[in-house]
């Protein structure tokens, strides 16, 4: 695992990064959003500091997925017209990443999927089902978000964005997929519903009154 | 921690809010970090928006103060399942059937790590539930008469479709709640276990629920007191007689089998030895002033054992009764018994007909060895001239009558078991809205005759 090491344009501190294919991250000490160049880190904004949120992960929170411990490098947190939910990146030991979303206590980890022909969003309803890797999904919720805010690692630049919409999609067995409008070419996320204790979480935040 | 990484900002640890009504001014608490869509001022009713720090009023209700009261109240803490849980939101739902109101609570419980779980109570019957993360798959047959769901691999038959009414509310809720709100609501059951779908608008929620008994709720939560009685069945509650009726049915079966090998062990064992055959005749003429015969002596040998005393007389449409006593020659202990033998046969507007048998056979218990002779004293029936009789003994013969009544003793709890097995499903279906068919049929045909 390479840990390329950089300073913060911004305000000089150091900055790790954990996962090499990481373009995106943000600076702890002066919440500057630093993109990776060939050569050096660009500052293309600041964040505002994040809403607090009761998510019991953080970032440098550490479980594992079936045999593969994995660490939260990073996180974009959505805000939709019920609530909020976290998508934490994070890193697996064999150097690829995920993403492990915490809606409400519901915990789905997914990657990203290489299918093509996935459908524009002014054809997708609810109750439609889509076939992808011989596993028949239903959409279950459409939901318009926005954007709240970032921290940490990111494989993808993630800074500017508003409005965002996101298909859910849930099958018979516990597996899940996500369409992400986010960009004019949709992403398809396919993975499954996983149990709390199941992912064995160390470095969890605390909450007062909650041991 | 990785090498040269900085050290966290340290975000502050998350801390239950205290906040003031804004419509009353009364204290608020907010027990789940921010989980919350909506919290309820628990003086004044006030729905507001938990995710306004401002708490913005999003609904008032009008409820009488202590109307409705939580039986486990806002804040209490309990262990659910080996995980702690704090009770923050409480409603009321009811929903009308048939012009009658029935009403029943729901408590949101919350713990920062797993999330938001339910706790449902009617008439003293709990549930735990939550939220389905697989899709339940639901089908129909019998031309959506009768629906069924499928959940993980398991088969829930349609219980009840209802609309239910949110008409009383306290504390948090992670959703919009509002007082007022219909919500479709479709129950299939496979005891223990509820699967719920409900429907508000345009949003299906699937939830799965398992029975708890009050009790259990009141040591989760170390409740004083003791729960409200439950009344009646409810629509996913065990049968205390269904888990055990079919390991009831192979006991029986091992138990059956066992007889029938001991049965075959002791008749094979039984030695059934012959030890008197003699026929005799009898005419009616002579047996006025004839006194009662003996037979000839016979032996019995080994150890005590039984005795088969067969009877057989071609009599029809007659009767033969025999005064026996069975005599030990050495000691002189006797066995007195009668037996009869008749056989009457005809034709009726019925079809034939007949009653008795020609063979009688009787078994006396537990006779000692030693020298024996039978005393037969024969009666008959006067319009019989004479009649012909074999008398047959026979030593150590299986007696069959136990083995019934040990059989009968085995069957009769299985029967009760099945029997309350039924009346309990019976009185379960009774309350959905697919009650057993014999039900339906004993309304209707009794209302016809009337």
């Amino acid at each position: 695992m390479t840990q390329p090491i950089a300073n913060c344009p911004n305000c000089g501190a150091k900055i790790v990064f954990r996962w090499s294919s990481s373009v995106q991250t943000v600076c702890q000490f002066c919440k500057s959003i630093l993109v990776r160049t060939d050569v050096h880190l660009k500052k293309v904004g600041q964040v505002a500091d994040l809403p607090p949120d009761n998510s019991p992960l953080q970032v440098n929170t550490e479980g594992q997925y079936g045999h593969q411990a994995f660490v939260v490098v990073g996180r974009i947190l959505y805000e939709y017209d019920q609530g909020g939910w976290n998508e934490w990146h994070v890193m697996m030991n064999d150097g690829t990443s995920a993403w492990l979303s915490d809606a409400q206590s519901e915990y789905a980890l997914s990657r990203s999927s290489k299918s093509q022909n996935l459908p524009t969003l002014a054809m997708v309803h609810v109750g439609q089902q889509f076939t992808w890797s011989n596993q028949r999904y239903t959409v279950s919720v459409i939901t318009p978000a926005h954007y709240r805010g970032v921290e940490g690692e990111l494989p993808f630049q993630y800074w500017d964005k508003t409005e965002v919409t996101f298909v859910d999609l849930r099958t018979e067995s516990g597996k899940f997929a996500t369409l992400d409008y986010s960009d004019p070419q949709p992403a398809l996320y396919l993975g499954e519903f996983v149990e709390f204790d199941d992912l064995k979480l160390k470095n969890l935040r605390s909450f007062e009154g909650w041991g | 921690m990785s090498t040269g990484a900085p050290p966290l900002s340290g975000t502050p640890k998350p801390q239950a809010k205290a906040l003031n009504c804004p419509k009353c001014g009364a204290a608020i608490t907010l027990r789940s970090f921010g989980q919350a869509e909506t919290v309820v001022c628990g003086s004044c009713h006030a729905i507001l928006d938990a995710k306004d720090p401002n708490l913005a009023i999003l609904q008032q209700f009008e409820a009488a103060t202590g109307e409705v009261k939580p039986l486990i109240p806002l804040g209490t803490r309990g262990k659910l399942r080996g995980t702690d849980y704090e009770v923050i939101g409480f409603q009321r739902r009811s929903t009308k059937v048939e012009g009658i109101t029935y009403y029943w609570q729901e408590y949101v419980l919350f713990n920062p790590y797993k999330g938001i779980r339910y706790l449902s109570e009617y008439h003293g019957h709990w549930n735990d539930i939550s939220v389905c993360k697989t899709l339940p798959a639901v089908g129909s047959k019998l031309g959506g008469s009768s629906l069924t769901a499928n959940y993980l691999g398991e088969t829930y038959k349609h219980f009840q479709s209802a609309e239910a009414n949110t008409d009383f509310v306290l504390g948090e809720f992670p959703w919009q709640v509002r007082v007022g709100e219909l919500a479709e609501v479709t129950d299939f059951v496979h005891p223990p276990r509820v699967l719920s779908s409900e429907k508000l608008q345009n949003e299906v929620t699937w939830s799965i629920g398992e029975y708890m008994y009050g009790r259990e709720v009141w040591d989760a939560f170390q409740l004083p007191g003791a729960p409200p009685e439950a009344m009646g069945v409810y629509e996913n509650q065990p049968s205390p007689a269904t888990t055990k009726v079919t390991g009831v049915w192979v006991a029986f079966a091992a138990f059956a089998v066992f007889l029938l090998a001991l049965m075959a062990g002791f008749d094979m064992r039984a030695k059934k030895e012959p030890v008197l055959h003699e026929t005799y005749q009898y005419n009616r003429a002579e047996s006025k002033s004839e006194p009662p015969f003996v037979t000839d002596v016979f032996e019995l040998t080994g150890h005590p054992s039984t005795v088969e005393v067969k009877t057989y007389a071609p009599v029809s449409n007659h009767w033969i009764y025999l005064n026996y006593a069975l005599i030990n020659q050495d000691t002189g202990q006797a066995w007195d018994f009668g037996r009869e033998v008749s056989y009457y046969s005809g034709y009726d507007s019925d079809g034939s007909w007949s009653e008795g048998k020609q063979n009688d056979a009787v078994v006396v218990p537990r006779v000692p060895p030693g020298h024996y002779y039978l005393r037969i004293e024969p009666e008959a029936d006067p319009a019989l001239p004479g009649i012909p009789y074999t008398v047959e003994v026979n030593r150590d013969v299986p007696v069959l009558g136990i083995y019934g009544i040990a059989f009968l003793a085995l069957l009769a709890p299985a029967v009760i078991m099945s029997l309350r097995a039924y009346t309990f499903e019976w009185s379960r279906w009774s309350e959905s809205d697919h009650p057993p068919m014999n039900v339906a049929n004993l309304a209707s045909s009794s209302g016809d005759d009337e």
